[in-house]
């Protein structure tokens, strides 16, 4: 009987062998679908012009040339929203990590009076919102529009991820521990320097990691609130060139006869796809390296806190 | 007259509200931490639903939020009378439902494929590389399916090596829902599916070796063993996306919006954008996306509320 059984166990039907196979022609077929778009995007910004327009770029570059990238580094508006973006996603992510630190710690701590309703003031704010317009008037008030700290300030929490930050101090920090410092006379604040933080390390990595992106991304609240091009970030000046080509081209004075100016064009969509590289390049440098960080936050915050 | 319990009841609560001040004031430092998190959220959250109130007057630059004259629903019979409003609604509802049924299932097989592939390289590749897209910009993406599929870009010049004419992608109203859901799925798929990768390991080992014994296959097995054990996690991942279906993700549909698709592609977020910030209509754009922000807080209301009474699984 056992020794039925054990066979039965050990053989593979013909079910199970057709989904191994099928399982396998599935990943492949995602990794191909996933990979392709970006490698033609990669290698068109690294191709010839007129092997670009001619539409003769697939998988590899064609008549390799850094061009493009070349009159990128020489252009100032990608210059000033390259160093801009940066500026906005250090000290954004800086001020992230405080303010959102520091909520998420009461929040955790079972002494804490009025929990519930603050919680509830904070979560109520991912349910509904004052919308588009309320909002700008808000920060048109405030004085905020067209200076660098509009994209700094409004954003300094996602209610979100201090709800995961906070669901990762329930689970990691042990009452005893908390207790224990409380005895031997640790002040709160002393508790969270000397026991909270340096336990913390992997919440503020992944913090950082969702707050860096969120700003290197972020589109809409530079579009919506800065209108001086000396304050654009990348993004808003990937899509001003990509929605309107010729700015580049008149800058960089090309547009001289009929020949130059098709040419103009051609490179034009070389710099296109040159660009969109360009600005993705931090976020594809560091991606790899910081894949497992990403994966633990989604972790977290499924768990019910 | 009073009972000894009542009496030890009554010392008992004040015992316990002695110690609760004397918490409060042991803890004082907890509640300084909170001080700038709640000055944040009133003043960039809660102050504007002060100015929702321009939704129902005439809101003008010289009287301000407060002082500007009251016109009651004068914008809400304006806009559920246009002509557009049928158009909007339609578009919105057409583009998120289909967005919601069609990046549904995706994740969880990829998760579920992902669970079972014996070929741990082959594994991490595929998680490592189908969950890049999701970090990349909005405008990247954008950029991406502009180039990709502008008339010399790849998708064409695919269809022109087989023998077929190029088309323009972007510009046809017809094409523009199946494009923008479909990119969507190829940007998360990946990263969706992480969190029912999580789920699937929570499950115990005990019961595939049990349905294994009870000569299960594999195909029943995942039927069986996995499917029910991530649907939790389904569900609550349907009512975080319910509550957003009339919130299309305004910066894509925004970014791949032209003259030539604007028929298919404008929707409640972009109008109510336009209105505002192109036309100047603040009190008739605010009273557009506050009819949005309502009727999604009421369908996640709702939906939390049926699925709470049906699985038990809820968001609060």
């Amino acid at each position: 009987m056992a020794r039925t059984r054990k066979r039965k166990v050990i053989q593979e039907t013909f079910s199970d062998r057709l989904f191994v196979v099928l399982d396998w022609m599935l990943l492949l077929f995602l990794l191909i679908i996933v990979l392709i778009p970006l490698l033609n995007v990669i290698s068109c910004s690294l191709s010839e012009p007129a092997a670009v327009g001619g539409g003769r770029v697939f998988l590899t570059p064609k008549g390799f040339s850094l061009t493009a990238y070349q009159s990128l580094l020489e252009e100032k508006t990608i210059m000033t929203g390259f160093f801009n973006t940066i500026f906005y996603t250090v000290f954004g992510t800086i001020l992230n990590l405080i303010v959102t630190l520091s909520c998420a710690y009461p929040l955790s701590r079972r002494e804490l009076l009025f929990k519930k309703p603050l919680m509830f003031f904070f979560s109520f704010t991912m349910l509904f919102s004052g919308g588009m317009m309320p909002t700008y008037l808000l920060i048109k008030s405030l004085g905020l529009l067209n200076s660098r700290w509009v994209m700094i300030i409004p954003g300094a929490m996602s209610v979100s991820n201090m709800i995961i930050a906070r669901t990762f101090f329930m689970n990691t920090i042990p009452q005893e521990l908390t207790e224990a410092a409380e005895i031997d006379g640790a002040s709160d604040y002393r508790l969270i320097f000397s026991v909270v933080l340096p336990l913390s390390a992997p919440i503020i990595a992944v913090l950082t990691l969702f707050y860096a992106v969120g700003h290197w991304n972020a589109f809409f609240s530079c579009f919506l609130y800065i209108t001086k091009p000396e304050l654009f970030n990348l993004q808003v000046v990937l899509r001003n060139f990509i929605a309107n080509t010729r700015a580049l081209m008149d800058s960089n004075g090309l547009t001289e006869s009929i020949a130059a100016a098709q040419d103009a064009a051609l490179f034009q969509e070389v710099l296109k796809y040159a660009i969109i590289v360009f600005t993705s390049i931090p976020i594809l440098l560091i991606y790899p390296f910081v894949q497992k960080h990403f994966v633990k936050g989604v972790m977290i915050g499924s768990l019910k806190g | 007259m009073q009972s000894p319990i009542y009496n030890g009841l009554k010392v008992s609560t004040n015992q316990m509200r002695r110690k609760k001040i004397h918490g409060f004031l042991n803890h004082w430092q907890l509640y300084t931490l909170l001080i700038i998190p709640i000055l944040y959220v009133f003043v960039f959250s809660y102050l504007p639903m002060y100015g929702i109130q321009i939704a129902f007057k005439q809101y003008n630059f010289s009287d301000g939020i407060w002082n500007s004259p009251w016109v009651g629903d004068k914008w809400f019979k304006m806009f559920f009378a246009s002509s557009q409003f049928g158009r909007l609604l339609g578009n919105t509802l057409g583009i998120s439902v289909y967005s919601l049924f069609a990046s549904f299932i995706p994740p969880i097989i990829l998760a579920i494929a992902l669970n079972e592939m014996r070929c741990i390289p082959l594994k991490k590749t595929v998680q490592m590389v189908s969950y890049m897209p999701h970090f990349l910009s909005t405008v990247v993406i954008c950029g991406i399916l502009q180039q990709v599929l502008s008339l010399n870009g790849m998708a064409n010049n695919f269809l022109a090596t087989i023998g077929f004419d190029r088309i323009q992608f972007l510009g046809k109203p017809e094409l523009f829902k199946h494009l923008y859901v479909w990119s969507g799925v190829w940007q998360n798929v990946g990263y969706n599916s992480i969190i029912y990768i999580a789920a699937l390991a929570g499950i115990s080992p005990e019961l595939h070796e049990a349905a294994k014994v009870d000569g299960a296959n594999i195909w029943q097995r995942i039927w069986n063993v996995d499917v029910p054990g991530i649907m939790p996690t389904a569900v609550i991942m349907l009512i975080m996306r319910s509550g957003s279906i009339l919130s299309v993700g305004f910066e894509k549909v925004f970014l791949l919006q032209n003259s030539l698709n604007m028929r298919s592609s404008d929707v409640i977020s972009t109008y109510v954008y336009r209105l505002g910030m192109v036309n100047m209509e603040y009190s008739f754009s605010t009273a557009v996306g506050l009819f949005q922000s309502v009727v999604s807080l009421i369908l996640m209301c709702i939906v939390n509320g049926i699925s709470r009474r049906v699985s038990e699984t809820s968001l609060w």
